[in-house]
This record gives structure tokens, C-alpha cells and sequence, in this order.
């Protein structure tokens, strides 16, 4: 009953939601509007939950004085801080006290958390970019070309550098992320099906 | 006159921002402090913005408001998720899950099919032979580049004989396609970087116009 409950709701869902394209009828796509609307309802809950694992997670840390433990109480602190201000102290629209938050210090964060990468990708591409192999090599000249014909240095060098990043852009890169999409492609769908049939079941977890 | 509320704002983002900026040194309390308020701020910023996109209009008020008691059963199957904070019911959890999952899988094939791979397989079907030498170059160039890398994809035979030497020449497409990811990546992070400097040496300092 620990197992088979889950694996038939989950084929019944998957399969239901699969029959939408055969059955486009107004009647039978309200109630797959109703149902996608459960699962948006579920993942809220979700994320409901993922907060109480965060802050579980993280008193635990405190509880125990663990190392680094003051910085669990920034983290704590801040998410209430952040929840409060939207729920309790005007909502999340323009002008609020949430949305200034988030543009004075959630976006300074996240852009310079994203530009810091920017170093690190430096020291990643001399590692990457040592020409051993004739792999390495095609990988090292695409980036050089890609990155150079993007900015003005590389009209400046030759007037066609554009449009040669142009041609790089549209048939040899989109040939290799062709290939990749359908291949992730057939993939995901195979997956899904595992997923529906049973065969794959780490959603149980382990059982 | 800038506000008073906007000096404050501009001054947290540049403390912030430095803080972040810190860790090119090593790292530091000041970064530890920027990296979990982030992730505090995230979580928050992430459910409440949940809170008010998915579960008011969804469950509370037409539940509250318009008494659609049928929603009940997902308010209950969302209840049940909690489970997992108990050895002895941790099993309930599944259930949502499962119809989460189910329903996901459900729409991934569908998407998947229509969404990726068959404009994909359409979008490649290009006449190889055409009045332009160029096109047809092109059109050869990119056939060539989908099949190879699809075969490089295929693990059911070992990448022996001629089947090797077309995964080879996949991989080639396939290395070019990451080179063309790896420096948009690359100009992508400059150019954040450049705004927060600038943002550091504009709006805070005033340095520069």
C-alpha cells in the first residue's frame, strides 16, 4: 500500500494529463485545468515545506552551536524579515516597503553573487583553454571568436568578424545544440515514462 | 534631491555589494554574512511571492470567498506533505508527491514532443542542394552536425568503425556549441560585473556620468 498508492496516482495523473492532446473537449479540459491548479496548490505547499527544512535544518545548527551558527541566525532573520514585510507591511507591489528590499538588497546580492562568477570563470577557462586535444581546441577558438566578434574590438579587427559570429551562431553551435535538445529531448520523455510506469521510483524515496 | 530612502537603498547595495565582492580576497565573515542574508532574502522574497501568486488566488479565496469546497482535497494532500517530519506517516507524503510528479510527467512528455523535439527535427529538415552555394554549404554543414551528434548520443553500440568516426566528428559540433555557451557565459558574467562597478562607481560615488 507504501508503494502501489503513489505509483498508481502518479501513472493516473501522468497518463491523464497525457490523453489532453487526444481529448481536446471544453468540458474534459476543465477538469485538467482543475487538476493542474491541485498540483500549483502542491507546489506552494512545497515551498512551504522547503522553508521548514531550511529552518530546521538551520536551528539545528544553532541549537547545536555548530561552526559558522551566528551566520544560520542571519539566515533565519532575514527570511522572516522578508516574509513579514510582504505579508503584514503592504504586500509585494511597486513603491513597497518588500520591493525595496528586494532592489536595494536582494538584487545588489544576486547580480554581484552572478558578476563574482566572472573571476572564476577566468581561472575555469585557463584550465579549459589549455590546447591538448583537438576538442579542447575547438572549444578554445568557438569562445575566443564568440566573445571577440561580440564586442566592438572585433569589428574593429575585421569588418566581417560579426558576421562570421553570426555564422558560427547558426550552423556549426546550432547543429551541436540541435543535437542536444532533441537528445535531452528523448530523454526527458523516456524518463517521464519510466517515471509513470514505476520503473523509476526515487520520488519514493529508496523504496 | 535623491530621496532619503534611496540614499539608504544605494548605501546597502554598495555594502552589499562589496561584502559579496570580497571574497576575491578569501573568505571572510563579511561575504559569509552577505551569502546567508542572500539566501535568507531568496527564500523569503521566493515564498512570499508564492504565497501571493499561488496560494491566495488558488486555494484561499476561491476556498474562503466562493466555498468551492472541492479544493479541500488539494489543501489536504498539501497537509500530507508535512508527514515527512515524522518517521511513523513520513509514507503519506508520497501521495502528493506522486500526483505532482504524475501530473509533471504527464505535461513533460506532451511538451517535450511539441515544445523541443519535433520543431526541432522539423526545423532541420532544409533542402541540401539549392541555387546558393552558400545555403546548400550550410544546410549540409548543419545535417551533418545534428545527425553526427545524435549518433554521439547513442550508447546502445559501442563507438567502434564508422559509427565511432561519426561520433567524432559529433563530439566536434558538439565542442563548438560549448566554446559558443562557455563565452556567452563569460561576456554574460562581464557584463554583470561591469554594472555593478559601475553601479559602485556611478550611483554611489558619483565618479562618473
Amino acid at each position: 500500500m507504501r508503494r502501489e498508492i503513489p505509483i498508481a496516482i502518479c501513472f493516473l495523473a501522468g497518463i491523464f494529463y497525457t490523453l489532453e492532446l487526444f481529448i481536446p473537449h471544453r468540458q474534459v479540459l476543465s477538469i485538467f485545468e482543475t487538476v493542474r491548479q491541485w498540483a500549483q496548490i502542491l507546489i506552494a505547499f512545497a515551498y512551504v515545506l522547503a522553508i521548514a527544512n531550511i529552518l530546521r535544518v538551520n536551528f539545528h545548527a544553532i541549537q547545536k552551536n555548530q561552526r559558522d551558527w551566528p551566520y544560520k541566525v542571519v539566515l533565519i532573520v532575514s527570511l522572516f524579515f522578508m516574509i513579514t514585510l510582504g505579508i503584514f507591511f503592504g504586500g509585494i507591489g511597486e513603491g513597497t516597503i518588500f520591493d525595496w528590499v528586494y532592489y536595494h538588497a536582494q538584487y545588489p546580492l544576486q547580480s554581484t553573487m552572478f558578476a563574482l562568477l566572472a573571476f572564476f570563470i577566468a581561472s575555469a577557462a585557463f584550465r579549459a583553454f589549455r590546447i591538448r586535444t583537438l576538442e579542447a581546441a575547438l572549444l578554445a577558438v568557438t569562445a575566443v571568436l564568440v566573445m571577440i566578434g561580440r564586442v566592438p574590438v572585433g569589428e574593429e579587427l575585421w569588418n566581417n568578424f560579426p558576421d562570421f559570429t553570426e555564422w558560427i551562431m547558426n550552423v556549426p553551435q546550432l547543429a551541436g545544440k540541435r543535437a542536444i535538445m532533441i537528445g535531452a529531448a528523448l530523454g526527458a520523455i523516456s524518463t517521464a515514462l519510466k517515471v509513470l510506469t514505476g520503473l523509476e521510483r526515487t520520488y519514493l524515496g529508496g523504496e | 534631491m535623491i530621496p532619503l530612502s534611496e540614499t539608504i537603498g544605494i548605501w546597502l547595495g554598495a555594502a552589499l555589494t562589496l561584502c559579496v565582492l570580497s571574497f576575491l580576497y578569501k573568505d571572510n565573515p563579511f561575504f559569509k554574512f552577505a551569502e546567508h542574508l542572500f539566501v535568507g532574502i531568496s527564500a523569503g522574497y521566493w515564498a512570499t511571492l508564492e504565497y501571493y501568486n499561488m496560494f491566495l488566488p488558488n486555494l484561499w479565496e476561491p476556498l474562503t470567498q466562493q466555498g468551492r469546497l472541492l479544493l479541500l482535497v488539494p489543501f489536504a494532500l498539501g497537509i500530507l506533505l508535512f508527514s515527512r517530519f515524522t518517521k511513523k506517516f513520513s509514507w503519506l507524503s508520497r501521495w502528493p508527491m506522486a500526483l505532482v510528479i504524475g501530473i509533471y510527467a504527464g505535461i513533460a512528455i506532451l511538451g517535450y514532443m511539441q515544445g523541443d523535439l519535433f520543431p526541432q527535427i522539423h526545423a532541420n529538415l532544409r533542402p541540401l542542394v539549392t541555387d546558393n552555394w552558400l545555403t546548400s554549404f550550410n544546410n549540409i554543414l548543419l545535417t551533418l552536425g545534428v545527425i553526427t551528434g545524435l549518433l554521439y548520443f547513442f550508447f546502445s553500440k559501442e563507438h567502434k568503425g564508422a559509427l565511432g568516426g561519426a561520433a567524432k566528428v559529433g563530439i566536434w559540433f558538439l565542442m563548438i556549441s560549448f566554446g559558443a555557451s562557455f563565452g556567452y557565459t563569460v561576456m554574460s558574467r562581464m557584463s554583470l560585473l561591469i554594472g555593478r562597478v559601475l553601479f559602485l562607481l556611478k550611483d554611489w560615488l558619483h565618479l562618473v556620468n
